[in-house]
């Protein structure tokens, strides 16, 4: 039997799983919003773990035809994104039915009224997030359950105006906290049918329809080639789907790191800093790696590691998250936008407008005081992605400054603005030198923590100048 | 002071000579005793003694306030008048509980001082805190003494002679007027000669940690160790009867291969073996040493036990040079080394006493010991090629001790403490 190491990085922000075999290759990644139930939370990244895995596994048995057929690539990529749908859609309904008895048990005198309006939001919103997951449509939003549901229907109730305002908030409130902690396991092999069934009938609504010309050639190339063939695909993965939903994905040891890591329930020795995960995920990745910047949702952590990988010193924001990502959720909040949307306004900035706080809070009333006398938000953002780095730049110095090569984790390091600032500011104060970002840079915490189960902690050490293929 | 649940008999008698020195304080009118307030770096403890005068700390009860949970209250009494939240945390201690009626660790109240004496001014928050009580006991007589630094790492004859020289214009001639005494330098010889005893003492009790494992904890039971030489005892016979008795019960441990003491019994397995710079914090002080004691980190050396002298070199009072050696004690405090002088005693300490790592516990209210710690890390790290870990506190301000944070950085050094010992271990075989 193959065997397979957990690792689960429960951050303030996120929780992240992953999933390396025998040879450290990443096959599987699950991530979610971290909530009350750290648990739950722990348990939803690993579950999104496995299934990512099975669908690395099928990937592999089909491996030929992904790489010399666009429609296989398209298909594959699709039935992730409506795999992901089918799990919400369970969610919603779930969801649903808790909306209803808080609404049920409320007080009003009105409840039958409120009761109506919840169903007409739910009747509106439920095609919306269909739609957004099965075309594509999320873009760069967040894909959280949390973040989406809330996002649609706080429109729904501010269209449906004030007088049910009050009961229609609370009733989410109540509502969503609960479902969000309930942990619920899915049959990976009916929800991919089902998924191949709500694909197979967008491919058929797709067969009539014309180019729009809104996206780059090779989108509908990938398109055109997936929705005339995908009958081939469709039959290819049902002659492995029964064997790879019911192969055995054997955890044979895992290891928990993060803040939240002490509240997991793991074995002590299963337990892992993640300042030594953080860094030995990253140095798995960019062997050459000297000095790890990983910026995460509360704390922003400065590591030097020498050529095993092992850490030497390092050094975290105390007492202040001014620098981190929450910084970032604030602001968002401040300026009504969606986390995910911060970095690429930013970028459009023509200049830096200065920010003075150094304070998360203080650095609210600041924005609002820039807008006031005409400042453009771009700059305005751009400057407190510039303040954050700055914050970021001064604990690198404190820990020993930059050396070659230099890498940058972290969920924060997804942001392209904060990206820019990051390389501008190394190259001025450390000059020229190699600097690593991978798209799984979140992931590297819970990376580390998964090469630390896969050598029961310690007792065997990485080799030098070995790559994990991702 | 001695709160170990394991009581030796050093640690009575330690307790007895604080009790009675805080009882005579209690009753300094009655038996007709003047009361000198000073500092413990560069204290002059045998002058003080010399003209019969019962020394007071101030920093020593803000610490010990600290540990009966009492600080946050005199912090807040001190702020409530106007000292900022940036002000040393010792300073707004001692003045909240002189507002709150000056009561001392044994309930008895603290007598007002006839004299306060400041005889290094390294620290310059010292003088000011000074000032500030010069104007709450206007009838006290302020001595200030200036304490040259060893900028250039040495102590020149000419520092010594200017120091000299105001003791004998300045601090002597203000002694005898408060206290109507003579000044004695036969009596000041005689506790000269019992200072060197206790610090030759006390240089060999913080010299066993050499053994492995260490039979004592050089930093967390250290701070009950330098107790009496700090507090007015160097110079008596019972601070040298107190050190030759902690010094005999240490051997034993190392005789039965016993680690250190905790409060939580002995210490079984020592993991690692750890040099410490900075003071500790007094307000957690026990979950602080509990997270290290827990991991099996044992303290060998802490600069923190060199505050009120450092005799590691082999520096000692000197009966035949009275006031000259008193003037080199002065200037050779710890907070008064050149940073390069403290990077070497560090260093030195890391290689005598087989330490696996180096830590910083940073104060954010002591400037004259946090200045400088970052470089001198960086430069120990270098030199010593030794794994190194920061974390910050402060001395008795609650507020100021994030145990989760605290705890997460000590995990975390520790684990990579862990990890550098299988490395090693693997490169030996």
């Amino acid at each position: 039997m193959k065997k397979y190491y957990l690792g689960i990085d429960l951050g303030s922000t996120t929780s992240k799983a992953v999933i390396i075999n025998e040879n450290d290759e990443i096959v599987g990644r699950g991530i979610t919003n971290t909530r009350a139930n750290y648990k739950v939370a722990a348990d939803i990244a690993r579950e999104e773990a496995i299934y990512d895995a099975r669908f690395t596994l099928l990937s592999n048995k089909i491996k030929l035809d992904m790489e010399s057929k666009p429609e296989f690539k398209k298909y594959m990529e699709d039935i992730r994104t409506v795999f992901q749908y089918q799990q919400f859609k369970r969610r919603m309904e779930s969801l649903e039915k808790m909306l209803n008895k808080t609404v049920s048990e409320f007080s009003y005198e009105n409840k039958n009224a409120i009761a109506n309006k919840l169903v007409n939001i739910i009747e509106n919103i439920r095609p919306q997030i269909r739609n957004e997951f099965i075309h594509g449509n999320l873009g760069s939003k967040n894909q959280f359950f949390r973040d989406i549901v809330s996002e649609k229907y706080n429109a729904e109730v501010a269209i449906i105006g004030k007088e049910f305002y009050e009961p229609l908030m609370l009733a989410f409130d109540k509502s969503i906290t609960p479902v969000e902690n309930e942990m619920v396991q899915y049959n990976f092999k009916e929800l991919v049918l089902e998924s191949m069934a709500v694909l197979e009938e967008k491919y058929q609504g797709l067969a009539g329809k014309q180019e729009d010309g809104s996206k780059e050639d090779w989108y509908y190339a990938e398109l055109n080639a997936v929705k005339d063939n995908y009958k081939n695909v469709e039959f290819s993965l049902r002659e492995h789907i029964e064997a790879i939903a019911s192969e055995d994905i054997h955890i044979a040891k895992m290891v928990g790191t993060g803040y939240g890591r002490a509240l997991l329930p793991f074995p002590e020795d299963c337990i892992k800093s993640e300042i030594l995960c953080h860094a030995f995920g990253a140095h798995a990745v960019f062997p050459n790696t000297r000095t790890v910047l990983d910026i995460g949702g509360q704390d922003t952590k400065a590591i030097q590691v020498d050529s095993h990988g092992l850490v030497t010193s390092f050094h975290m924001n105390d007492r202040c998250a001014a620098g981190c990502g929450r910084y970032l959720g604030y602001i968002a909040d401040e300026f009504g936008l969606s986390l995910n949307e911060l970095g690429p306004e930013a970028m459009s900035a023509t200049k830096e407008t200065t920010i003075c706080s150094t304070c998360t809070v203080f650095a609210g009333a600041e924005v609002k005081e820039l807008l006031h006398n005409g400042e453009q938000r771009p700059n305005i953002l751009a400057g407190l992605h510039k303040a954050i780095v700055q914050r970021a730049m001064s604990l690198i110095a404190r820990s020993g400054g930059v050396k070659n090569e230099f890498t940058f984790t972290g969920g924060v390091a997804r942001n392209q603005a904060v990206l820019k600032y990051v390389k501008q500011m190394v190259k001025e104060s450390y000059g020229e030198l190699t600097m690593n970002i991978h798209t799984d840079s979140i992931f590297m915490g819970a990376l580390g923590g998964a090469m630390f189960a896969r050598r029961n902690i310690s007792a065997d050490l990485p080799q030098k100048g070995k790559t994990i293929a991702a | 002071m001695a709160q170990e649940a394991q009581k030796e008999r050093s640690m009575i008698l330690q307790k007895e000579m604080i009790e009675g020195l805080f009882n005579d304080l209690g009753k300094a009118k009655e038996l007709g005793k003047k009361v000198c307030y000073t500092f413990i770096p560069g204290n002059l403890s045998e002058l003080i003694r010399t003209f019969d005068m019962l020394p007071v700390y101030p920093e020593i009860n803000a610490l010990q306030s600290a540990m009966r949970k009492k600080s946050a209250s005199y912090i807040k009494e001190a702020e409530r008048h106007a000292h900022s939240e940036d002000v040393c945390t010792y300073v707004k201690c001692d003045v909240g509980m002189m507002m709150k009626g000056n009561i001392g660790p044994t309930g008895e109240k603290i007598p007002e001082p006839d004299i306060l004496l400041l005889s290094y001014t390294g620290c310059f928050t010292f003088l000011k805190w000074f000032e500030t009580l010069k104007r709450e006991y206007p009838n006290a007589k302020v001595i200030m003494v200036h304490t040259p630094y060893q900028e250039n790492a040495t102590i020149t004859p000419e520092m010594t002679q200017y120091m000299v020289k105001q003791f004998k214009e300045e601090v002597i001639p203000q002694m005898e007027a408060v206290t109507g005494i003579k000044y004695d330098e036969g009596k000041l010889k005689k506790m000269l000669a019992l200072s060197k005893e206790s610090e030759d003492l006390i240089t060999k009790i913080f010299d066993t940690t050499k053994h492995k494992p260490s039979p004592i904890d050089a930093y967390f039971a250290g701070v009950y160790y330098i107790g009496p030489i700090n507090i007015g005892f160097r110079g008596t016979q019972e601070a040298v009867d107190y050190y030759k008795e902690l010094y005999n019960e240490i051997q034993e441990r190392i005789r039965l291969g016993l680690g250190p003491i905790t409060p939580e019994g002995e210490m079984k397995e020592e993991k690692y073996r750890l040099v410490v710079e900075g003071p500790p914090n007094w307000t957690s002080f026990r979950e602080f040493w509990k997270i290290f004691y827990d991991m099996g980190a044992v303290i060998v050396a802490s600069s923190y036990t060199k505050v009120g002298g450092v005799y590691d070199m082999g520096w000692r009072h000197d009966p035949t040079r009275p006031l000259e050696s008193l003037a080199e004690y002065c200037m050779n405090c710890y907070t008064n080394l050149s940073i390069p002088q403290r990077i070497d005693l560090l260093s030195n300490c890391i290689t005598e006493y087989a330490a696996d790592g180096y830590i910083t516990n940073s104060i954010k209210s002591c400037n004259s010991f946090s200045a400088g710690q970052l470089g001198m890390m960086r430069e120990i790290e270098d030199r010593l090629e030794v794994p190194v870990g920061f974390i910050e506190s402060d001395l008795v301000d609650p507020r100021y001790f994030s145990y989760s944070n605290i705890k997460n950085r000590l995990e975390s050094y520790f684990q990579m403490l862990e990890q550098r010992k299988i490395i090693q271990e693997k490169e030996v075989v």
